[in-house]
């Protein structure tokens, strides 16, 4: 054995060498958390505890900066009956009825889709449908709300089709429909893509799994792929000074993803399920091994032996840190009784899935591993997984807060169009406009179909799926608005739950729980950490407000580069539950001669606005004033006119307000419209006293505002004649303001008095620029 | 006794489902076959459907071509036994040689979901007999690997002797002679690239419609069957 | 032990859409001159015995059934030193 050779770190040695200078700090763990460790063990850590320590106590695994705020979703839970497992497991799990639950969450991989497009957005997808297949569900769709700089510059051009091949690439293989998504640009996010990845999967109420190692002498199993060098860039310090030369000089920092193993193991892991053969199940993500067997250790009856060297390695010359660490893809972790091992295993024969006993579950209260006969990791497991370091990082307001909000893009701020000529020009700006184009260039790249129950995806307002043949189906929407967020963080959050409600219940769908991904910069940022703390105030509160619990989530901090933050992006996934999916509603206008309403309060509110973004590149002011309340009162009617027949089509307003909402759904049905916008709110039979002033000036509302106000709580519907009564009177009865502002006629887009654009002209406006930019 | 239909599945086949779903809608009973068992069961029909079998790994269907249910379909077929390979299933078909030409990347490169218009080219095989030549279907089509690809010797015979099967109205992805879908001389063995069991209810369907263009693909074996 | 390389590349006749989209990336990349790129694929096969003529006999055979789909693909065997 050279000088240079490897030595194992065993717990022996560690006892007896406790002035053993270790690389803790490389390994981004803090002076105080070591001294911590050394506590708690009372001993230094092995090499192999050390990095166990170093990746469970990372702020990716722990989430050390944000549980104190994470927390209020706990506490100002609203009471729901349907919630099977909240926060704190794997993924959420809500009932929606009949015999069946759905199991949903969201999560990011922002910094490796920087680093390599393709396989940091495979990993992703492949990560979190791990996370929804160890709660015991097939998954059955995908999501991904994505965020890149701007449309036009180079490293967006490396960044974005990578993204979308990858995330194609990885959820197509696997057999699951990409239902919904977003992409947006924007020049906060160069340097920072967003790649967030939300999945969902179906299972029957009484078969969730949950991560425990219960009942000593029961089998830990490690299957799925071999375990390689994938993300342990960092484990390198921890081996001894020099490498021995015969290993491979690679150790990659990106995770390579391979969904031909996860689509087998998913088909493994559903007939393993099905014969009801595991008492625990964990999928191997960030920190893989360590994660794996300190969760299912302390969650259970509290002990685990592990034989580390039995672990299936793709590359041998691995040592046990670097195992411990290893970030390889597609491995799962399963707790099982000794009678039903030979059936275990039997399957994964089946499948071609390599399986292996690496330890027993005990009642020790420590997890213990050895490398060959020494006892090289013996902890607490709790310590690990719980009882990880909790900071209350100083936040405060930014002084710039206030001078931001007060740059109100007003008609004195920003020049607005006034004629007809101008606001024909602004129209066909705003839809060709990165943020609003059309995005078939993308979506083509998923498949949309597969599994045969995709009853709603891209284009409309939510994706919608078929659950069983009676007609039970859920829906699903992603939204996050930065800018709104920018310029308040509690109400952007609140906006974002807002949208995505509202989108959900556009297609008819009744809304239920919620699962968050809170992208921001870096926490040791006091101004940040503010955002931070009050998106998770806003968000926590309008979930109360609205009845919809958080059922999990992630955090994604340290999206920055140097000083310069993102816009604090928390990006908000809606499930939403629709009795029979035949009466969803489509967005698309279709039927000559139906009459579109506007529903909701139109304001002149500009902050944050898609129009001061792309007209004037400005960012200020505040966002569209929020109404819960108002919220809750459209959605109700949305979904009560679904469910009645009342409604042909309905679009929720958002990014590009009512033009954009009726130009989408003139184009997605073939047929224009002829718009009349109110110059005066026509409130029917509602007293105007009824509705909150606000800024409202019902004789003058300026066509410019009318057709790109981003106001909230607002929706456009195509009603049949025979209905508009029915439907208004509705309306009245639960107090949302109605506006007849056209009919469903002809082929253009056509603005009583100030316009009129052919939908070819809009088409070729609004389908021309994604080809252009990436094709 | 409703007709047999059976729908292999191999390690990463993802489309079996759909498959099985399309021909219980028709009323056949559909049969669920496993690629390492040689058994098809008294089958009176198989469907290889689609999905990214063996993870596309060597080529597309390279892999899938030699399991061992493989051999009594090639076997079957010779005999034949009706079989439509839809996608990765022509891709298998292809490898297998049950079907001249190959399938390769798209010539845009990129991966497609996409309600294309198909127009009809031959009646005359077991699997399209319900539909009239010339008629113009809408059906989706998914892939990255699905241009056609032969010399020119074989895309001429494919030609003369009316094989080509279905052709696209809008070539999406350089296939030679808008080929989408051939078969065999026999008139048995069909290759479809795109997804008629995707277009079979209006539920799911493409939208906008005709969302049930692709059931005649699946009506018409069974009429084989009862005629036999 | 002996290694043995098989080449797999398109029949020349068959349009390659991926050795294009190389071919159309290097110029954005500042490479001129580039008049065509194709692209293949290369098996590194590693055989117990040494690379006589039975040995490559065999790796022939293996490009011929699995390799290479020989309808639209040739191939190259060669021994690498």
């Amino acid at each position: 054995m050279t000088e240079n050779a490897y030595q194992v770190d065993t717990v022996s040695r560690a006892t007896e060498t406790p002035e053993t200078e270790q690389p803790y700090a490389a390994l981004g763990v803090k002076d105080d958390e070591y001294a911590r460790i050394r506590e708690i063990l009372g001993r230094r850590p092995t090499s192999s505890e050390l990095a166990m320590y170093s990746v469970m106590w990372s702020e990716h695994c722990s989430y050390k900066s944000s549980k104190v705020h994470l927390k209020q979703f706990g506490e100002k839970a609203p009471e729901v009956d349907f919630l099977l497992v909240g926060p704190g497991e794997n993924a959420g799990v809500v009932d929606v009825g009949g015999d069946l639950a759905v199991t949903f969450k969201i999560e990011s991989h922002n910094h490796p889709s920087y680093v390599e497009p393709y396989q940091g957005a495979a990993t992703g997808v492949g990560g979190i449908v791990r996370d929804i297949l160890t709660m015991g569900a097939r998954p059955v769709a995908v999501l991904d709300p994505l965020r890149f700089g701007p449309a036009d510059a180079a490293d967006t051009h490396r960044v974005l089709p990578g993204v979308v091949r990858g995330i194609g690439g990885y959820g197509n293989s696997l057999g699951l429909p990409n239902i919904g998504g977003e992409v947006v640009f924007d020049a906060c996010y160069s340097g920072n893509p967003l790649v967030n990845a939300l999945s969902l999967g179906v299972l029957k109420k009484s078969e969730i799994k949950l991560a425990r190692a219960d009942g000593p002498g029961n089998r830990v199993v490690l299957f799925g792929a071999r375990t390689g060098g994938d993300g342990i860039g960092g484990a390198s310090v921890l081996a001894s000074a020099t490498f021995d030369e015969d290993k491979p000089s690679k150790r990659p920092s990106v995770q390579v993803g391979d969904p031909f193993m996860e689509k087998v193991l998913i088909e493994c892991c559903l007939e393993i399920y099905a014969e009801d053969l595991v008492t625990g199940i964990q999928d191997l993500g960030a920190a893989g091994l360590s994660c794996a067997t300190t969760e299912l250790a302390a969650a259970g009856t509290g002990g685990m032996d592990v034989q580390l060297d039995l672990a299936p390695l793709r590359d041998a010359t691995l040592v046990p840190e670097e195992i411990l660490m290893s970030e390889s893809q597609e491995r799962m972790m399963a707790v099982v009784t000794p009678e039903n091992l030979p059936r275990f295993f039997a399957i994964c024969e089946k499948w071609d899935v390599i399986a292996t006993v690496i330890g027993t579950v005990t009642d020790s209260g420590r997890l213990r591993m050895t490398w060959h006969g020494e006892t090289i990791v013996d902890v607490d497991p709790r310590t690990l997984a719980h009882q990880g370091p909790v900071y209350e990082r100083p936040y405060h307001r930014p002084e710039w807060q206030d001078s931001l909000q007060a740059d109100v893009p007003d008609s004195a701020r920003l020049e607005r169009p006034k004629s007809g000529e101008q606001l024909r020009e602004t129209v066909l700006r705003m839809i060709a406009s990165p943020n609003l184009a059309d995005k078939t260039w993308v979506l083509e790249q998923y498949d949309h179909r597969v599994r045969g129950n995709t009853v709603l995806a891209h284009g409309e307002d939510s994706g919608m799926l078929r659950l069983s043949e009676d007609g039970l189906g859920i829906a699903l929407s992603t939204d996050g608005n930065g800018r709104y967020t920018k310029l308040d963080p509690y109400f952007g959050a609140q906006l974002a739950l807002a949208e995505a409600y509202r989108n959900v219940a556009a297609t008819g769908a009744k809304p239920l729980a919620v699962t968050d991904c809170l992208n921001f910069g870096s926490p040791e940022d006091p101004e940040v950490m503010w955002q931070f703390a009050e998106a998770c105030r806003g968000l926590a509160d309008a979930c109360l407000e609205l009845g919809t619990p958080v059922t999990g989530g992630n955090v994604s901090f340290y999206n920055q580069t140097g000083a310069e933050a993102i816009h604090p992006t928390p990006i908000i996934g809606v499930l939403g539950v629709i009795d029979d999916v035949a009466r969803r509603t489509r967005s698309a206008f279709e039927t000559e001669g139906e009459i579109l309403l506007l529903l909701g309060e139109t304001r002149d509110e500009f902050g944050g606005s898609e129009w001061a973004h792309v007209v004037h590149g400005h960012l200020g002011g505040l966002p569209p004033k929020l109404d819960l309340e108002r919220e809750r009162q459209l959605a109700e009617i949305l979904i009560a006119g679904s469910r009645d027949g009342m409604l042909s089509a309905a679009h929720d307003l958002s990014d590009g307000g009512l033009v954009q909402a009726i130009a989408e759904s003139c184009l997605r049905g073939g047929h224009g419209a002829r718009v009349v916008l109110p110059s005066e709110l026509d409130l029917g039979n509602i007293d105007p006293g009824d509705i909150d002033p606000g800024n409202i000036d019902p004789g003058n509302i300026d066509p410019f505002v009318a057709l790109f106000s981003e106001s909230a709580g607002r929706a456009v519907v195509a009603v049949p004649r025979s209905e508009e009564l029915r439907f208004t009177d509705m309306c009245k009865f639960r107090g949302v303001p109605v506006a007849r502002i056209g009919v469903v006629d002809g082929d253009a887009l056509d603005v009583q008095d100030q316009f009129t654009i052919p939908l070819d002209e809009l088409r070729e406006a609004w389908t021309g620029t994604f080809p252009a930019l990436f094709g | 006794m409703p007709a047999r239909i059976g729908v292999v599945t191999f390690p990463g086949t993802q489309d079996d489902t759909d498959a099985l779903r399309a021909a219980r809608v028709v009323g056949a009973e559909p049969v669920p076959l496993w690629h390492r068992d040689p058994s098809l069961h008294d089958v009176d029909a198989v469907i290889l459907p689609g999905g990214f079998s063996y993870g596309d790994y060597l080529r597309c269907g390279a892999i899938a071509r030699f399991s061992p249910v493989m051999e009594s379909v090639i076997a079957g077929a010779r005999e034949g036994l009706p079989v439509l390979g839809i996608c990765n299933g022509f891709q298998i078909l292809c490898e297998s040689h049950l079907l001249p030409g190959a399938l390769i990347r798209n010539a845009g490169t990129l991966f497609i979901n996409r309600d294309v218009k198909l127009r009809i080219g031959s009646t005359s095989t077991v699997w399209t007999s319900d539909y009239e030549v010339g008629q113009e279907i809408l059906i989706p089509i998914k892939n990255g690997e699905g241009k056609f690809a032969a010399d020119e010797h074989t895309l001429d015979e494919l030609e003369a002797e009316g094989r080509i099967v279905a052709r696209y109205v809008e070539n999406p992805n350089g296939s030679a002679r808008d080929i989408a879908g051939i078969a065999n001389a026999a008139g048995n063995v069909v290759g479809l690239m795109p997804h008629p069991e995707h277009a079979i209810e209006e539920l799911t369907g493409p939208y906008p419609g005709p969302a049930t263009d692709g059931l005649a693909f699946f009506t018409s074996v069974l009429k084989q069957m009862v005629n036999a | 032990m002996a290694r043995v390389v098989v080449d797999v590349m398109l029949k020349p006749e068959i349009l390659d859409p991926q050795g294009q989209a190389v071919n159309r990336a290097l110029p954005r990349l500042g490479f001129d001159g580039v008049v065509d790129v194709r692209q293949g694929k290369r098996f590194e096969v590693e055989l117990e015995g040494p690379a006589d003529e039975a040995a490559l006999a065999q790796v022939r055979e293996m490009a011929e059934k699995l390799l290479a789909n020989t309808v639209i693909e040739e191939y190259r065997v060669r021994v690498e030193d």
